[in-house]
């Protein structure tokens, strides 16, 4: 069996409408080749989930996207994601704003195939008010009200990794898998891309397995992209590109997001972004940041 | 060991002043959002509560707090127990977590906001970070919060324009609570220290930083604040804690935090 893909075919079957998942976390760890892939389709009004950066704002500049489903979207050392507030401030895009557990709450729910879980995250704030499709409910078992997070259940999930054999065993070997789990469950279809392919036999070694936090049927697709998380980090890798992430927040203040995505994606292909950002070897040596 | 400091910024008396809000907290996980909270938690890490817990801002906790300056690399840091932030999630519904926040407005129910502000929710005039883990934090461990610049920008006349955490608002708590479930700690600004304890939890002023007077203190706020007949002086960094605190910033990081690096004496 092989679930092996390219870029172009992994984005065929993104449809506009859908609802997408994207793994990582802000600046961390984003399928962003296959952003990119998306950013060249005339795919449009996607419903976004994400725990965002640059991807959604990307996405909105592009104007791909129907609804954002967040917690935040920032860039993390630059605070505020330049074209997530442009979309916000021009109110062109729809929003279910939720809290980062509840997310994964409703990340969780998708997976277990339950309509809701119920937290008590939300009550007493505006999440409850701005978000008429959240219900608040009573328990059968407390005197308490409750807020039912519904499960958000994804079309397709994008995730990025850092080993997979072509069989969708997939490895994340960075301190953290953030949600990504999660994501990669809640979804229909998880298409990763993988800095690296390899044998099956590779997680036979050691404890290797034990970095594997999805069973291979989750799979869908594999794509191999070396540095396919660039500008965003591959931790242990590659860090986030720093230089390159204030360049394209410079765009929001001077020519757009149309003159990066110009500069760095139109009518390119992902070896040619990787050439105009410095190449392979570049965005490989790039440090992860110590806080 | 108790000596007080005779040279001390506003910077590093807001840090120990931001210390206490963990001093009786026990064994939870200690969170300062921005550099002068983290060194606030480091500092009651290393002193009066060796019992808390922190992480490196990554992945893992920490059985000694990194320094927030000088690093270059997570080798050798004192790791003890894998923490990824799927299991900060766990830990903060477990209650077992003290954050300290710093909110853009805070209103005089003791919420606040991190999302937006202005306009309209479609639409908002300036879009910030949006709630984050604000609505959960709030509903389910103490919060404290650090105000750099104290000013009724910050604590607002009305209500938050986006309500992120929940405070002691009687129109909005939910069924089945009491105003006691929610917690909160201590209010740490440039002028003062504060806390929720006033009458029906509105904010009261604890402490003023030296050299400020309660009507400093008045008149950035855009609601009542609790004014007891004798409101002490925050009392100055130890030699002790200024050992700790340079040891925790090497490079002198919170010297950039408040403008201008005041002194900590403005008398």
């Amino acid at each position: 069996m092989s679930k092996v893909l390219s870029a172009q075919e992994v984005v065929a079957q993104i449809e506009d409408g859908m609802t997408i998942g994207i793994g990582g976390w802000g600046p961390r760890r984003k399928p962003m080749a296959l952003i990119r892939e998306l950013l060249r389709s005339d795919v449009k009004d996607l419903t976004v989930v994400a725990y965002g950066g640059a991807d959604v704002g990307m996405l909105c500049a592009a104007g791909k996207v129907k609804k954002v489903v967040f917690a935040f979207v920032s860039l993390d050392f630059i605070p505020l994601e330049p074209f997530f507030r442009k979309a916000r401030q021009t109110g062109s895009i729809e929003t279910m704003e939720i809290d980062e557990g509840m997310m994964l709450l409703g990340l969780r729910a998708a997976s277990w195939g339950v309509p809701y879980i119920p937290t008590q995250i939300g009550l007493g704030t505006d999440v409850i008010k701005v978000n008429p499709d959240l219900k608040v409910i009573d328990s059968p078992y407390d005197d308490k009200e409750w807020v039912a997070m519904p499960a958000l259940k994804l079309d397709v999930s994008l995730v990025h990794v850092d080993r997979a054999d072509k069989r969708g065993v997939c490895q994340i070997k960075g301190p953290d898998m953030y949600m990504d789990e999660w994501f990669a469950r809640a979804a229909d279809k998880t298409f990763v891309t993988t800095e690296e392919i390899v044998e099956t036999d590779f997680f036979a070694q050691g404890d290797e397995a034990r970095y594997v936090f999805w069973e291979r049927s989750i799979t869908t697709g594999v794509t191999l992209i070396p540095g396919g998380a660039h500008p965003t980090s591959c931790s242990p890798a590659y860090g986030f590109d720093v230089a390159h992430l204030k360049e394209y927040n410079g765009f929001a203040k001077e020519g757009g997001f149309e003159a990066y995505f110009d500069k760095y994606i139109g009518g390119k292909t992902e070896a040619e972004y990787q050439e105009a950002v410095g190449g392979l070897e570049a965005i490989n040596a790039l440090s992860i940041p110590v806080y | 060991m108790t000596t007080p400091a005779k040279d001390y910024t506003l910077a590093e008396l807001m840090i120990v002043a931001g210390a206490e809000a963990f001093r009786h907290e026990g064994e939870v996980l200690a969170t300062g959002i921005g550099m002068l909270p983290r060194i606030a938690a480091s500092l009651a890490m290393k002193t009066f509560n060796t019992d808390l817990m922190m992480t490196d801002s990554e992945a893992f906790l920490l059985s000694e707090p990194n320094p927030v300056t000088g690093r270059t690399s997570h080798v050798g840091q004192k790791q003890e127990t894998w923490m990824g932030f799927s299991r900060i999630f766990d830990n903060v519904w477990s209650r077992k977590r003290h954050a300290m926040v710093g909110p853009t407005q805070i209103d005089k129910f003791g919420q606040t906001n991190i999302s937006a502000l202005g306009g309209t929710y479609e639409q908002p005039k300036v879009m910030m970070l949006g709630v984050r883990g604000f609505p959960g934090n709030s509903i389910s461990h103490p919060n404290s919060f650090f105000v750099p610049s104290h000013s009724t920008k910050t604590f607002v006349a009305g209500e938050c324009d986006m309500v992120a955490s929940i405070g002691y608002n009687p129109d909005r708590l939910p069924k089945g609570y009491v105003m006691d479930d929610v917690k909160m700690g201590l209010v740490i600004t440039d002028l003062c220290v504060m806390d929720w304890k006033g009458a029906n939890h509105s904010l009261r002023l604890l402490s003023l930083h030296p050299g400020i007077t309660v009507e400093q203190v008045v008149e950035n706020t855009g609601f009542e604040v609790e004014v007891p007949a004798t409101v002490p002086t925050t009392p100055a960094p130890t030699e002790e804690q200024m050992a700790i605190i340079r040891l925790m910033d090497p490079k002198d990081g919170r010297a950039y935090q408040i403008k201008g690096n005041p002194a900590g004496d403005r008398s």
